[in-house]
């Protein structure tokens, strides 16, 4: 038996944040408990480990890309580098030049024309990783990009890496993904290796906008995926719309959630919707359980 | 003497769905009643303003990154570009100079120091820039190719040309990107003040607290704006008075907001309070850019 052949992985994703994506997340890791590994992806703005309380067991810290520096003893003010420089990130400052971390791209470009070495490339920490135990006691990845790092999707794949290896090593069955948002590269990277994606959204003009660009990213790489449909009745006809959408897609529908404080509410206490008593607990369970016999059925 | 310059806003939020969108249409549609007005999304991997907007269409353009593109006749294969690229964007592939074009950050390097001239900076298509116009309101989207990664161009391309044609509109605003990553960093960066957008509830204090640590590295005055105030906690207000934020309106929890929104509705106009909030943070704005001048 090969470990790789039983795992699975299953992205929670939603275009747009807002939707309820980590509150479904949550739920699933609740109710998955010891059999999955959770990761993190939305590592510019982390919010599952609010209700998973992951205990940050191990730290380390992530690095990705590269960061300009002068060694102001070594300069003769030529100004070479700040006119190659594309990123406007060399400027001159009383008698100086000087590189703002915040617009260096790390190109390497200014190195290759200084005149007289006096600029030297270093390794840019980005981010951390952590590898904590939840609440539920299954190990979850999580990360957190530095402030105005770019989300390049590097963290992301780090994150799912790390996952992976971990699920494998303990046997786990399946990996839980808290996806990123939007369409750009971290989105591509919290989706390589998926086997099943659980889209997140609402009956809103921008809910089905964001969902119909967020599946153009999924077709590229052929996944199965399921949609949840959340504040159905906010607005019935746009739910009925979706809907369609779904079908001709052949996106499966799992289910459609009431508009119900009761999410917030149970965030408040730190919990997900499956640890309080409210009707939609049996919903989410019953979510899982369909999640898990597609997966199966296509296997 | 000199010339008024134009007071930028951008509308920010730790992460999506906290009600940027909302807050940006509504502010920008009321305020053009009274004067003219500027709404840029920079929300360019989901530009969502235009649901809310009507107004004409008047022009779309398309816009480009730079990239080289390879020239085998002039080539000798010196190495010289696929040992320059630290993004692995050009690469020698046998007796093939390859260009991975999502991966190139347009910094010119292997260009310009191709001793062949064989690397042409050619332009690459990355998104659209659209501009409408409705009475008072000059509204532009900049929207992102589907399967391009990189927002950080495009937003930067978008604030250029802002400056460049926009710059008699005296009050622009600016919905940016969600997070905390360069994306939001490249949206903000060119405005005078922000606005942050949160939920009272622990995600939306946990996103803020990022968000603020975000633009304090920008320097830029900021205030916060709580949406759905009412459900959740009140952790977000306490945050905001022990850091001296200042909170510049609440716009209460409403069902009815929800459903003027999913209908692509602007709300202020069918929910009072709404436009009680959106007077408020006018007279704020106002009151602090005149103490700016
Ligand atoms: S490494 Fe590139 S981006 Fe950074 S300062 Fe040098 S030329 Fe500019
Ligand atoms: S190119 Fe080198 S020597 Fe010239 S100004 Fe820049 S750092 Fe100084
Ligand atoms: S640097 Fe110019 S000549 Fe040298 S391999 Fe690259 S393209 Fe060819
Ligand atoms: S322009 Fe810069 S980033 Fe693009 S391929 Fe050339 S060296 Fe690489």
């Amino acid at each position: 038996m090969k470990p790789t052949e039983i795992m699975n992985e299953i992205v929670v994703l939603s275009g747009k944040g807002g939707t309820g994506k980590t509150s479904i997340a949550a739920s699933l890791a609740v109710l998955a408990g010891n059999s999955a590994v959770i990761a993190d992806c939305d590592v510019g703005a982390a919010n599952i480990h609010l209700l998973l309380k992951p205990d940050f067991g191990k730290t380390f810290e992530f690095y990705s890309g590269e960061l300009a520096s002068i060694h102001q003893e070594l300069c003769t003010v030529c100004g070479k580098c700040a006119e190659v420089c594309r990123f406007k990130a060399i400027s001159f400052i009383d008698d100086h030049y000087l590189i703002s971390d915040l617009d260096c791209e790390g190109c390497g470009y200014c190195e290759r024309v200084c005149p007289t070495h006096a600029i030297a490339m270093y390794e840019r920490k980005s981010g951390h990783v952590y590898i904590s135990k939840t609440k539920v006691g299954s190990t979850m990845v999580h990360a957190r990009l530095d402030i105005s790092a770019e989300n390049s999707g590097k963290l992301v794949a780090a994150v799912k890496n790390e996952a992976k290896s971990i699920a494998i090593k303990e046997d786990k069955q399946f990996i839980i993904v808290d996806g990123s948002p939007g369409i750009g590269c971290p989105v591509v990277s919290s989706l390589s290796g998926a086997n099943y994606v659980i889209l997140v959204t609402e009956p809103t003009l921008s809910g089905l906008h964001d969902l119909k660009r967020v599946h153009a990213v999924i077709s590229r790489f052929r996944i199965q995926s399921g949609c949840i449909i959340n504040k159905f009745d906010l607005n019935l006809e746009k739910t009925v719309e979706i809907k369609h959408f779904l079908e001709e897609l052949q996106i499966h529908h799992l289910a459609d959630i009431s508009y119900d404080i009761a999410f917030t509410q149970a965030m408040t206490e730190g919990k997900t919707i499956v640890e309080t008593s409210s009707p939609l607990k049996q919903l989410i369970e019953e979510v899982w359980y369909n999640v898990k016999e597609q997966i199966i059925i296509k296997k | 003497m000199t010339e008024k310059k134009p007071f930028k806003i951008a509308i920010a939020s730790g992460k999506g769905g906290t009600g940027k969108t909302l807050l940006s249409t509504n502010l920008a549609a009321y305020l053009s009643q009274t004067r003219s007005t500027l709404l840029v999304d920079l929300d360019v991997e989901e530009p969502n303003d235009f649901i809310f907007i009507k107004g004409t269409l008047e022009s779309v353009s398309d816009q480009y990154k730079m990239i080289p593109e390879w020239g085998e006749d002039k080539c000798t294969l010196c190495g010289i570009c696929s040992n320059v690229c630290k993004y692995h964007a050009v690469v020698q592939l046998g007796t093939f100079i390859a260009v991975f074009k999502e991966l190139c950050h347009s910094c010119y390097a292997c260009s310009e120091l191709c001793p062949e001239l064989a690397l042409p900076m050619q332009k690459h298509k990355i998104g659209e820039l659209s501009k409408r116009s409705d009475g008072h309101l000059t509204f532009i989207e900049s929207r992102l190719e589907i399967c391009e990664e990189q927002a950080v161009p495009l937003i930067h391309q978008t604030h250029n040309l802002v400056d460049e044609d926009y710059n008699k509109i005296p009050f622009q605003l600016f919905d940016c990107p969600p997070g905390t990553s360069c994306p939001v960093i490249a949206a903000a960066k060119n405005t005078d003040y922000v606005i942050l957008v949160t939920e009272s509830t622990p995600f939306g204090l946990n996103d803020l607290k990022l968000a603020v640590e975000t633009i304090s590295k920008l320097g830029k005055p900021l205030g916060v704006i709580i949406n759905r105030h009412g459900i959740g906690n009140n952790d977000v207000e306490s945050y905001c008075a022990h850091n001296q934020i200042p909170v510049l309106a609440k716009i209460p929890f409403d069902r009815q907001i929800a459903k003027c929104y999913s209908k692509g509705e602007l709300v202020y106009a069918k929910v009072e309070h709404v436009e009680t909030s959106l007077r408020q943070i006018i007279k704020y704005l106002d009151e602090t850019h005149g103490n700016h001048e």
